[in-house]
């Protein structure tokens, strides 16, 4: 784990007194609510349905123990006792009040942490792989990199206005885990033939109104070099991005408009001034970073504990959970567990205080006081001994975080959607709600194996629909119903693709047959073991869609529900100023 | 009219130029004196205006710093327009400006400039600014000591803090 030393201590902490500033000028209408919201973004404060949302940086999804005791109290203090995990590993309070945020930062400074650069037209936050330090495929760690491309985008002065965001996610194993290839650079690390070290790099790719995958820019960038190459992408990007169209600013659309060989040329032109230059990151520094992610102490045991094994027989509820939520680890007689917060009847990704607290001190028992964050909105332990694997279950189980659903049909990606973002055509948590108790039989979701389904509420992606097995998006449409338009063989990692749309869109109460049948088509085509995905490259999107629209889809009357409609009541306090986007 | 330079409140008596609709670059006519031109109006009159002592040419956050290649230095200031303090092309401008055509003179952010953009302008490379008449100066000169340490390099720091420190 990275610690500060007093450099980034002063940083962060002048940062606390800067936008402690900006929120006395704010109140004080020094700063009108146009000045302060891009100040507000690019410290993650938003302005939600009900009340002000703050996303925190959680960079590269690392947490220790303390920082996750920190996050609980902030949610008991200042919200309403829980959080939100997001898709880039952050996590996201939805109830707070603008003059309560400074003493979050403040709060979150002590146990170094920070909401720098959360949002805003700015580089966000790095996100990583999750099982990096301890997966089997591991080429290098990326972590070290991931710090040093935060500290680098921290507060770089040529690029906190650029035309758009920029999100940029390093794996440095075999198997993506980190969707590089739909972020807007997406980074590999590789060795080449003798055996040194560096990046092939990806550009363009993103989610959103216009899903791309990444084209690539340099397929072997040697290490020194990442800082000034991605300077070089940045300050094209600035220049030339266009800033006329908030849905073309992307620099995806630039990329494309040139073409990844003309726009390859203009970064290296630039490139060409500043390669070798000061920015070139050293030995030194590498090696000082990296001491920071050194392998924990771990003992020497047996490749296999026997224990697991003898209660498995016993407790089917514990053998699928070994199943589904237990990872494999490069250490003999460990593993990683993840904790799933995607129980049916809670928002994915949502944690309570209670939750918190307990995840943080099963990572002080077992873990060596770590814990991750991951794209899919769970948590992970990641240095598990095997012979604990039995307690820890009991003690997860007894917290809600133990659902044996990692990877099946419940484990739903999902934005806040309707009953939170100012931005969404509908609800998606209540869809993933409804979705989850249809299909709520374990043995029908062991039996269906390993699915995703990502659910935005609108364009903008946040739920990563694109890249779902199955995506499902809120759309807009004149009559200002809830409608949701779904695709079928989107995929992350290694084999990305952007999903096909079925056809026209389906209502909220329509929604669960739709999965249904498309699950249907799946269960009498597969072979063998073939995952959905795979059954859907095999046969093409075609017969998925023709099941789906063969007769009727009924409206299941039961989801006229007033349970599913809002969640939650409305602030209780007046809204200090009302911004009616972002 | 008073200005911040070099980090302290300056008055200031240059003169920004700016057409209006009915003008042109062609035909507008250039005041004697401390006066600052848009881009267009020094590549439409440039041999009139060349020679001149006081002569200084604004762009514009769409306008490209390269078409000023080996002439930088006849210009006693190059400001750079911020139309809005959203759009951020002025700061790669600046950029250009000092490390790519070696402009060693006056740089000034002119337009929509305000304190809590402006210690980024510093480090892009500006050392003069106009801010917001509409805003207190002193508190604009704030924004200029907004942070004490910055982890990368830019036009005010050539070398980034892990070169600069021994970081422990």
């Amino acid at each position: 784990m990275y610690r500060y030393d007093k450099y980034d201590h002063q940083i962060v902490g002048e940062r606390v007194a800067q936008y402690r500033d900006q929120v006395r000028r704010r109140l004080s209408n020094e700063l009108t609510e146009d000045e302060f919201r891009p100040l507000r973004l690019q410290n993650g404060l938003y302005m939600q349905i009900h009340a002000y949302m703050l996303r925190i940086a959680v960079p590269y999804g690392m947490l220790t123990s303390a920082q996750l005791r920190m996050l609980a109290h902030i949610a008991r203090k200042y919200d309403r006792g829980y959080g939100h995990f997001t898709t880039r590993q952050n996590i996201q309070f939805n109830w707070l009040k603008l003059e309560d945020t400074p003493a979050i930062l403040a709060d979150l400074a002590s146990v170094e942490m920070h909401a720098i650069q959360t949002s805003g037209n700015c580089i966000r936050n790095i996100t990583s792989d999750e099982f990096a330090g301890i997966a089997g495929d591991e080429v290098v760690d990326p972590r070290p990199y991931a710090e040093i491309l935060r500290q680098w985008s921290t507060f770089h002065p040529e690029f906190a206005y650029l035309p758009r965001k920029f999100k940029i996610a390093i794996s440095g194993a075999t198997q993506d885990r980190a969707a590089i290839a739909v972020h807007d650079i997406g980074l590999s690390i590789i060795k080449n033939e003798q055996g040194a070290i560096g990046f092939r790099v990806l550009v363009g790719g993103g989610l959103g109104r216009t899903p791309m995958i990444g084209s690539e820019i340099c397929g072997f960038l040697p290490w020194q070099h990442l800082m000034t190459y991605i300077e070089s992408i940045m300050r094209v990007y600035n220049q030339y991005g266009r800033r006329d169209n908030i849905y073309k600013a992307r620099i995806k659309i630039l990329v494309k408009a040139l073409g990844i060989d003309e726009f390859k040329r203009q970064v290296e032109t630039d490139w060409a001034d500043i390669i070798d230059g000061p920015s070139t990151l050293t030995v030194e520094e590498l090696n000082r970073v990296s001491a920071c992610f050194t392998a924990p102490p771990y003992e020497k045991l047996a490749a296999n504990d026997a224990t697991v094994a003898l209660y498995k027989a016993e407790k089917k509820d514990y053998a699928n959970w070994l199943q589904r939520n237990v990872k494999p680890h490069k250490v003999a007689g460990y593993a990683a567990v993840v904790l799933s917060l995607k129980k049916t009847d809670i928002a994915p990704g949502d944690a309570s205080a209670e939750q918190m607290d307990a995840a943080a001190d099963l990572a002080d028992r077992f873990s060596f006081g770590e814990l991750r964050i991951t794209h899919m909105q769970n948590l992970v332990l990641a240095d598990i001994k095997q012979s604990d694997l039995i307690t820890l279950w009991k003690i997860a189980a007894a917290q809600g975080m133990a659902s044996p659903n990692v990877g099946l049909l419940s484990d739903i990606i999902c934005c806040p959607g309707g009953d939170f973002c100012s931005l969404a055509n509908a609800r998606s948590i209540p869809l993933a709600r409804v979705i989850a108790e249809r299909f709520e039989s374990l043995d029908f979701q062991h039996d269906i194996g390993e699915i995703e389904i990502n659910m935005s509420g609108c364009i903008n992606a946040c739920g990563h629909n694109h890249v779902g097995h199955i995506g499902v998006i809120g759309v807009d449409k004149k009559d200002g119903g809830e409608w949701y338009q779904v695709s079928v063989g989107g995929d992350q990692g290694n084999d990305s693709a952007i999903g096909k749309v079925i056809g026209p869109s389906f209502t909220f109460q329509q929604m669960p047959e739709v999965i249904d049948r498309l699950l249907q088509v799946y269960l009498w085509e597969r072979i063998e073991d073939e995952r959905f995905i795979d059954t859907v490259r095999r046969i093409s999107v075609t017969p998925f869609k023709d099941y789906v629209y063969a007769t009727k889809i009924e409206a299941d009357p039961r989801l006229n529900d007033d349970a599913y409609r809002i969640l939650v009541k409305p602030a209780s306090y007046a809204e200090p100023y009302h911004s009616p986007r972002f | 009219m008073m200005m911040i330079k070099n980090k302290a409140i300056v008055s200031d008596d240059w003169v920004v130029l700016r057409l209006n609709e009915n003008e042109t670059p062609e035909h507008v006519t250039v005041a004697a004196g401390k006066i600052i031109v848009p881009l267009k109006v020094w590549q439409a009159q440039r041999s009139k205006l060349q020679g001149r002592v006081n002569l200084g040419v604004w762009l514009n956050s769409d306008e490209r710093p390269e078409v000023l290649q080996g002439e930088v230095e006849k210009f006693a200031v190059i400001a750079v327009n911020f139309p809005k303090f959203a759009d951020g092309r002025g700061y790669s401008i600046a950029y250009n400006l000092r490390a790519r055509l070696g402009y060693t003179g006056e740089l000034r952010a002119i337009g929509d400039v305000l304190r809590d953009q402006m210690f980024y302008m510093q480090r892009a490379g500006f050392d003069t600014f106009a801010p917001r008449p509409d805003r207190d100066i002193h508190e604009a000169l704030k924004g200029l000591n907004d942070f004490s340490v910055s982890y990368q390099t830019s036009l005010d720091q050539k070398l980034p803090l892990f070169r600069r420190v021994h970081r422990v």
